[in-house]
């Protein structure tokens, strides 16, 4: 089982692209699949995965609290209410990204490795210093958090060099992390009038394949409101973008949505 | 609007975007991504060797790598002291005169 489990970081330089929602709403939608996996909150000192997940009140042990052998990791482990095979690992909010060291990091995943967790979701923390660098350490992928715009971009080519060089299979020779462009608070709209790179321009900048396209949307704020990941109400744009973009990460062809706004108006007459 | 916004000839913002980040990718790109790591290195333990012979600190000598074509060019640029500092004074040896 050991093998079969995959380390995904969300990562992406900037703040506020949306690297915790998109967190979010890929572990719940893995889950629904029915893979048993778990999201761990990378952002120590400023933990939020927990709040948009809607179980920030069960939180009793963190991540540094297991480090520190201060608690057990099934301790610390929060069972989503809402799908089946759903955990979260959240951050510790008191604590400095100094707490996290590669060698307890690396136990901690080898742990879940070994309770059958297939996918292993690193939310990481802006900035390109230690947290950030500790959320990727271990990554066999990476799925890279962008908006269409000028320094979100810019920053992303940098992590995207971190990730060439600052990680465990860089430093022993591995093969490289498998990078996935995602493409957040996209306005087809202003690409269209010439006010937002379009996401040829992004792909054609930073050079890795496109995994999805989450179109700006209200859902957004509405979901992280109740506490509850957006693609759990199949109703949205955005839930929809974000189904797309698990069903594609698992293997399956999904046309890409959400680029052209005719298509878009298509789904606002539908569930507008 | 819109309509008439379409047409107007004023460059379009996305485009001035997708041209700075192109210079701008390209240019960090070869300052860290592609760039060998261990010109700092390079650097210090060059200086680590001129000093035994020269007084001389970190500002004098720089190691760059540049890319010129399908060329790379290191460039390496030590700069030695102006005045070299008035000779010591030749230890007398008097046991010996």
């Amino acid at each position: 089982m050991s093998n079969a489990s995959k380390v995904v970081v969300v990562t992406s330089g900037k703040g506020g692209v949306g690297k915790t929602t998109t967190s979010a709403n890929i572990s719940t939608g893995i889950a629904l699949q029915g893979k048993k996996t778990v999201a761990i909150d990378f952002d120590v000192g400023l933990r939020n995965l927990d709040l948009v997940m809607g179980c920030e009140r069960r939180v009793v042990y963190d991540f540094v609290n297991v480090l520190r052998n201060e608690a057990k990791l099934q301790q610390a482990l929060i069972r989503d209410k809402r799908v089946e095979n759903l955990y979260v690992l959240p951050a510790s909010q008191t604590r400095d990204k100094d707490a996290l060291d590669p060698e307890g990091v690396g136990r901690i995943i080898e742990e879940l490795k070994q309770m059958g967790f297939e996918y292993i979701i690193c939310d990481s923390p802006a900035g390109i210093e230690k947290g950030a660098q500790m959320a990727m350490y271990f990554a066999d992928e990476a799925i890279v958090v962008t908006n269409p715009e000028v320094s979100s971009v810019r920053d992303s080519d940098r992590v995207l060099g971190l990730l060439a060089a600052k990680t465990s299979r860089a430093e022993l020779g591995g093969p490289a992390i498998r990078t996935h462009l995602l493409l957040t608070r996209y306005s087809p709209m202003m690409v269209k009038r010439g006010e937002m790179l379009s996401v040829g321009d992004v792909l054609e900048l930073l050079g890795i394949p496109l995994l999805g396209v989450i179109p700006e949307s209200k859902a957004v704020l509405q979901s992280s409101n109740k506490g509850a990941p957006a693609i759990l109400d199949e109703t949205t744009d955005v839930a929809q973008a974000y189904l797309d973009v698990v069903y594609r990460y698992l293997g399956q062809e999904r046309q890409h949505r959400f680029i052209e706004e005719e298509k878009r108006s298509f789904f606002g007459r539908l569930f507008g | 609007m819109a309509f008439f916004d379409y047409f107007r000839k004023a460059p379009k913002t996305a485009t001035l975007a997708k041209d700075r980040l192109s210079i701008i990718v390209a240019r960090e790109r070869a300052g860290t991504r592609s760039g060998p790591d261990y010109l700092p290195q390079l650097q210090q333990e060059l200086l680590a060797v001129i000093a035994r012979y020269e007084t001389i600190d970190l500002g004098h000598v720089t190691v760059n790598l540049d890319k010129s074509g399908g060329c790379e060019v290191l460039e390496l640029n030590i700069v030695l002291p102006d005045a070299p500092p008035p000779p010591p004074p030749r230890p007398s040896q008097p046991a010996h005169a």
